[in-house]
């Protein structure tokens, strides 16, 4: 039996995370959730794939975001530094498309700690930095009971902590409950 | 008044402003006519030479304008234009003497004491300027007195110079309505046998007065001499710059910036002065070289706190060459808003946060462009293309009001086609190399397009959305077409 995901979900505050995996985008979403202030998303501009803010309202209110349109992953990476150093935000998200090396990560982790920010990095698979604090992998799982009436839909994933710095990994099943705004952890289907 | 200096003013009345500025934009031969729309209905604003030449006159129906002279053509008038065009051409003529005022609608007042000298004398003066209207094509009269009266009236009945101290000759001869009266003071002078103004000196003051009141010796005052009656000069527009000249050039960073520091300081008082806060700013390095580079710095929001403006120049000043050394700095608000004093709140979130947010932003956007940084803005579509909107988040305010009729998805995508047949969802379908199978199925959910816009990607019509939970658990949103069957995704949920 894992840990509470208590001890790791609000993300450690002032450091940064990364997340990998198809859910990256609702495990996002959950950090804005849980975190009160200014938020910032930094994207670059060349994919045609888009947040969608009606998608994120069932999470947070979208008028607390900023989104951050950069036009190579250097100003993307810059524009994190940036803005984790300053902390006028309370949490930065970045879409990283290429792997980070140790000094990059580095970087970002001291811009979090002197500015007190919080830093999540969106990743492709395999493509963390080694000075992350935790990184997670994400996927929806197939809710076999919907018990919660029809309109109403799943949002059942698998998140997996495969690196932690400062503590153990471990998986939980979670589910979103939009209309109480609240996370539940749910036991993994039986075999 | 000033004793023992004699003023000289000269009068300029443009008689077809609105059209000449019209027909110097789109030259039109034959008739023409400026309609402005009063009292419900079109009338005449103003006329060319040709057009008044064929009898036509201001105020008139332009329907009957249009009986009497069939090819006569009009365009609507532009009075705020007019003004502006009257405004350009007094800091035109700010080039024979300082002291510039406007006159109505469609003059000038020029008072030219002691600088008609600079032209060569006051015939020289006058002809310079009359030939330079005359070539930019605008229709002006001239008249130039001791008064502004004088010369006012001398403009109005055909133009003129009055010799200095000889005003009473030179108006004797015109009518009253040159003393700038109203129609009812006119009429009624007229029918008391007034109808100079020589005839007006030489009656006798005291029944004037008592019958027209003070207002017709003032005038005829005032064009005599008698009575005192100022130019007054157009305000000059609040400049928002300063320069700061070394005796040697210097090269650091730390050195320019306090250079800049003393300039914010004083830029930013008189920004205070006018409650105003600069939204661009220019600060210029020239380097004893004599190239120059500029350091530009667009801000958030509208500010003129120094020491929070500051800090923003630094990367600018950073990136510039000092090449052998600078020695002169130039600071410009090149883009000023009006930024009134405002409350301090102590109240949590309030003012200060803003400011910290709004820094971050100016200095974000010193880096990937001011208009990338951005924030949603709900919009009223059902197209989930368009149900927002993306403004940058410099110029525009948070707003709230996101309630989406269902749930819409955390990502989207141009629609991806999937090999599907029929009304219902596919079963089992491919996409992006994944092999899926369908668990569950909601909708349909029905989207017409919005047949006012033209939008290629709504080309096949109608849309029946649905949400698809797949056994392998990705969750997407894939759309039917059934007016040209299809089967596509267009979005992931959570």
């Amino acid at each position: 039996m894992p840990a509470s995901l208590d001890k790791f979900f609000p993300l450690r505050p002032a450091r940064v995370h990364e997340v990998c995996g198809p859910s990256a985008t609702a495990f996002a979403a959950l950090a804005c959730a849980r975190t009160a202030g200014p938020l910032l998303w930094i994207y670059e501009s060349w994919p045609a794939e888009r947040l969608n803010p009606l998608g994120l309202a069932a999470f947070f209110d979208p008028a607390r975001l900023l989104v951050a349109e950069c036009r190579d992953q250097t100003d993307c990476l810059a524009t994190a530094e940036e803005a984790l150093k300053d902390g006028a935000v309370a949490l930065v998200l970045a879409e990283i498309s290429r792997p980070l090396n140790l000094r990059e990560g580095r970087r970002l982790q001291l811009a979090a700690k002197a500015g007190g920010a919080t830093g999540l990095c969106l990743i492709p698979e395999g493509m963390g930095s080694n000075a992350a604090e935790t990184r997670w992998r994400c996927a929806p799982v197939c809710d076999p009971v919907h018990d919660r009436g029809e309109g109403a839909d799943s949002t059942r994933m698998r998140w997996e902590i495969i690196k932690n710095k400062s503590g153990t990994l471990g998986f939980w099943d979670v589910r979103w409950d939009p209309a109480a705004r609240r996370l539940d952890v749910v036991s993994p289907p039986g075999e | 008044m000033f004793d023992g200096i004699q003023r000289r003013v000269v009068s300029m009345w443009f008689p077809r402003l609105a059209s000449d500025r019209a027909l110097r934009a789109y030259p039109v031969a034959g008739p023409f006519a400026l309609t402005l729309k009063q009292k419900n209905a079109e009338r005449v604003h103003c006329l060319n030479a040709v057009a008044e030449a064929l009898g036509l006159h201001r105020g008139m129906p332009f329907a009957d304008a249009r009986a009497f002279c069939p090819d006569l053509q009009s365009r609507p008038a532009d009075p705020r234009g007019d003004a502006r065009l009257l405004a350009t051409l007094a800091r035109w003529a700010g080039r024979y003497c300082p002291w510039v005022g406007l006159e109505g609608e469609d003059g000038l007042v020029l008072d030219i004491t002691g600088a008609a000298h600079l032209m060569g004398g006051e015939a020289a003066l006058m002809a310079d300027l009359g030939a330079r209207l005359e070539r930019a094509g605008f229709a002006a009269w001239l008249g130039l007195a001791d008064t502004r009266g004088a010369a006012w009236a001398l403009a109005h009945s055909g133009g003129g110079i009055a010799a200095p101290g000889d005003q009473g000759r030179a108006l004797a001869g015109l009518p009253v309505a040159a003393l700038r009266l109203d129609d009812d003071t006119v009429t009624a002078l007229q029918r008391l046998g007034l109808r100079r103004i020589g005839d007006l000196e030489a009656a006798a003051r005291g029944p004037l007065a008592r019958r027209f009141g003070a207002e017709v010796l003032a005038r005829l005052d005032q064009a005599m001499g008698r009575l005192g009656e100022p130019v007054a000069p157009l305000p000059e527009p609040p400049h928002y710059g300063d320069r700061l000249s070394l005796p040697d050039p210097i090269g650091r960073v730390e050195d320019v910036m306090a250079g800049t520091a003393r300039l914010l300081e004083a830029l930013c008082a008189r920004l205070l002065a006018r409650e105003m806060g600069a939204r661009r700013l220019c600060l210029t390095l020239r380097r004893v070289d004599r190239g120059s580079q500029q350091v530009e710095l667009r801000l958030a929001a509208p500010l003129r706190d120094p020491a929070r403006i500051l800090p923003l120049f630094r990367r600018g000043v950073e990136a510039a060459d000092a090449g052998f050394g600078i020695d002169q700095l130039r600071l410009e608000a090149t883009q000023v808003e009006p930024l009134p004093a405002r409350q301090l709140s102590t109240r949590a979130g309030g003012l200060q946060d803003g400011g910290r947010l709004d820094d971050l932003i100016t200095r974000i956007g010193t880096r990937i462009g001011l208009e990338n940084i951005q924030r949603f803005l709900p919009a009223d579509s059902h197209i989930p293309e368009r149900a927002f909107q993306i403004a940058p988040a410099a110029w525009s305010r948070p707003e709230g009001a996101w309630a989406p009729p269902r749930p819409r998805p955390l990502r989207l995508f141009p629609p991806e086609p999937l090999v599907g047949q029929g009304a219902e969802p596919p079963a089992r379908f491919r996409w992006r190399r994944l092999s899926l199978s369908t668990a569950r199925a909601t909708g349909p959910e029905r989207i017409a397009p919005e047949w006012w816009f033209e939008d290629e990607a709504w080309a096949r019509g109608l849309r029946d959305y649905w949400r698809v939970e797949t056994h392998q658990g990705r969750r997407l949103w894939l759309f039917h077409t059934p007016q040209v069957p299809g089967w596509f995704v267009q979005g992931e949920f959570a």
